[in-house]
């Protein structure tokens, strides 16, 4: 593996790659992230933001209690997100754990959703905390299984001890399972990075050791995807690609729960990384109760009024 | 001349139990009967509207399942604390409106009655509306009065106080959650109302109170979807018919109301009948 001639696989050269990068200006970050946040969005740019939100949404459901039933509904949705309206485009991908992924690519491909991706959560989400060989049968079933993109955790504990080539090297074993089958999403739990300097040297890592997209987080750890957390992520994959003309993805993920905060995101795609990035191939948003509100939000632009939740499913 | 500088209150919105100010960053001027210049409070929008709504509908299940008992509590409560601050009512209904003392005094007082009267109706309601029905059947018949859910109201421009009470109180009492617009001329002491709710053991978002134009926020609040019913007390009957065909589209139910009734808590709710075998 090459590494797109960044670093060479030893442990010094990684160091001394990661060691290279600018801190981040955390102020700066803060405030620049507040000021995308008061960009005001109205009617057809409205329009074309919801829209453009839900065909990036990556459909998610990741309970213990989660059931085939729930997974195949949720499905349907993702396909066809408001029965009543043909004109609603289908989102990006479901993403579900392991043993969902056979069940969620048999019933998309029955009712027509090819196109709809399936993401797996992968080695041993959402803490990270098994053996390497556990991991990798992790995700090989889910790719046996007919997922599209795997999502895997790093190791937390490793990354925050400097211990990187771990890190490092446990995505490029993934990597290589995934191969061509499969995009691989790396997500770093960036609520447990405690630093944006520490966000920007996992993104970096990660992009070099072939991860497809940076994930902000599982969904389980609070903050989530917070604003500055994603223009700092974003910054590193416009860096990335003026270094290696290699454009990776970004995927927020968790607490990105209503409209808003779906159309801040694509605001701060188009000033950070550029509109190129305003594409599902290259930005996601990892969300469940966000489609609903997307939804509600549409049928106010269309009929003048407020919606209910009551016209829209519940899972 | 005094060297200090006064003190002035932010009148703002009340959602959600905290005091937002308008999405919309407006303000319009208030002023006694005299001209003289009082507050700024916020000119409320559609979307603090909507965010209201938002706000009662997630309360709303939580409340309804509150009990009767429970209810008449805290309903009872509200009139303790409004009671401890009369002082302060009766300042600023004189202010705004020009009253005599004793006139506005009559008005709190009025007010703190109005909400024990309500308070008791809490756990009463349902069986004085309940009835067994005789059906042809080895069953019993039952209907229960039940919450219909989210409810917008319009209270009247005078009395501010006491007419905002009846808006509020006999929604609430039957197990729903109310949005409601204060009076525009006089909607000091609906803000004063709101830090009074605060202190009250009224759970967020169960009672929210928006200050703002009536022709602005009442079109909204008859076509959104998610409000169920709507209370026009406070509108002028010229508009009452544009608002009922608007909300005509959406079967809300929109009732208008001159006096304070038990009516005014049954108008917003639901009957439910269940069957139960009677047995052996």
């Amino acid at each position: 593996m090459s590494f797109y001639g960044l670093v060479d696989g030893s442990d010094a050269s990684l160091k001394k790659y990661l060691g290279n990068l600018s801190g981040v200006d955390q102020v700066g970050a803060d405030a620049r992230a507040a000021m995308l946040a008061t960009r005001s969005i109205k009617t057809t740019s409205k329009r074309w933001a919801i829209d453009t939100a839900i065909s990036m949404v990556d459909l998610t459901t990741l309970e213990g209690a989660d059931t085939p039933g729930k997974v195949q509904a949720l499905c349907t949705k993702a396909v066809r997100p408001d029965p009543t309206d043909s004109t609603v485009p289908s989102v990006g991908a479901v993403c579900v754990y392991n043993d969902m992924v056979g069940i969620a690519r048999t019933h998309l491909d029955s009712i027509g959703g090819q196109h709809v991706g399936v993401a797996a959560v992968s080695t041993a989400f959402p803490s990270g905390r098994a053996s390497m060989p556990v991991k990798i049968q992790d995700t090989q079933d889910a790719i046996d299984a007919g997922a599209s993109e795997i999502d895997m955790v790093i190791d937390r504990g490793a990354f925050l001890s400097g211990r990187y080539i771990e890190v490092f090297n446990e995505i490029v074993a993934i990597r290589e399972i995934c191969g061509t089958k499969a995009h691989l999403k790396v997500i770093f739990e960036t609520g447990e990075l405690v630093t944006y300097d520490n966000v920007r040297k996992a993104s970096f890592l990660a992009m070099a050791a072939g991860a497809d997209f940076i994930k902000t987080s599982t969904g389980k750890v609070a903050p989530a995807a917070t604003a500055p957390v994603v223009l700092v992520m974003l910054e590193a994959v416009r860096d990335f690609y003026s270094m290696t003309k290699v454009r990776i993805g970004v995927k927020p993920a968790g607490g990105i729960r209503n409209t808003k905060d779906a159309i801040k995101q694509l605001v701060l795609v188009n000033e950070t990384a550029g509109p190129e990035w305003l594409t599902p191939s290259l930005f996601r948003i990892g969300a469940s109760a966000l489609l609903n509100d997307l939804l509600m939000q549409r049928m106010k632009m269309d009929d003048g009024y407020y919606a209910s939740p009551q016209y829209v499913t519940i899972d | 001349m005094s060297n200090r500088i006064d003190v002035k209150k932010t009148y703002k919105l009340f959602i959600n139990g905290a005091f937002p100010r308008t999405e919309s960053g407006r303000t319009y001027e208030i002023k006694n009967a005299k001209g003289i210049f009082i507050a700024n409070p916020c000119l409320a929008s559609r979307k603090d509207l909507k965010d209201a709504v938002v706000a009662a509908r997630a309360a709303q299940h939580g409340w309804n399942k509150a009990t009767g008992y429970n209810k008449g509590q805290i309903l009872y409560r509200i009139a303790e604390m409004l009671e401890g601050r009369r002082a302060q009512f009766v300042d600023e209904i004189m202010s705004v409106t020009g009253a005599t003392k004793a006139k506005a005094e009559k008005e709190v007082t009025d007010s703190v009655d109005r909400l024990v009267w309500y308070a008791g109706w809490s756990d009463k309601i349902s069986s004085l509306s309940g009835a067994l029905n005789p059906v042809a059947g080895p069953y019993y018949n039952f209907t229960i009065p039940e919450s219909m859910g989210v409810i917008a109201a319009i209270a009247p421009e005078t009395p501010s106080l006491l007419g905002l009470i009846d808006a509020i109180a006999p929604i609430i009492v039957g197990g729903n959650t109310v949005v409601v617009l204060a009076s525009t001329k006089a909607p000091l002491s609906a803000m004063s109302f709101a830090e009074v709710i605060a202190t009250s053991d009224v759970p967020a978002g169960v009672i929210n109170i928006l200050t703002g134009k009536k022709d602005e926020i009442a079109p909204w609040m008859a076509s959104h979807m998610d409000i169920d019913g709507l209370d026009i007390s406070g509108l002028s009957p010229k508009a009452h018919g544009e608002i009922k065909s608007a909300g005509a589209e959406n079967l809300k139910r929109i009732f208008s109301f001159k006096s304070a009734d038990p009516g005014r808590i049954l108008a917003y709710q639901e009957n439910k009948t269940v069957w139960h075998p009677i047995g052996l």
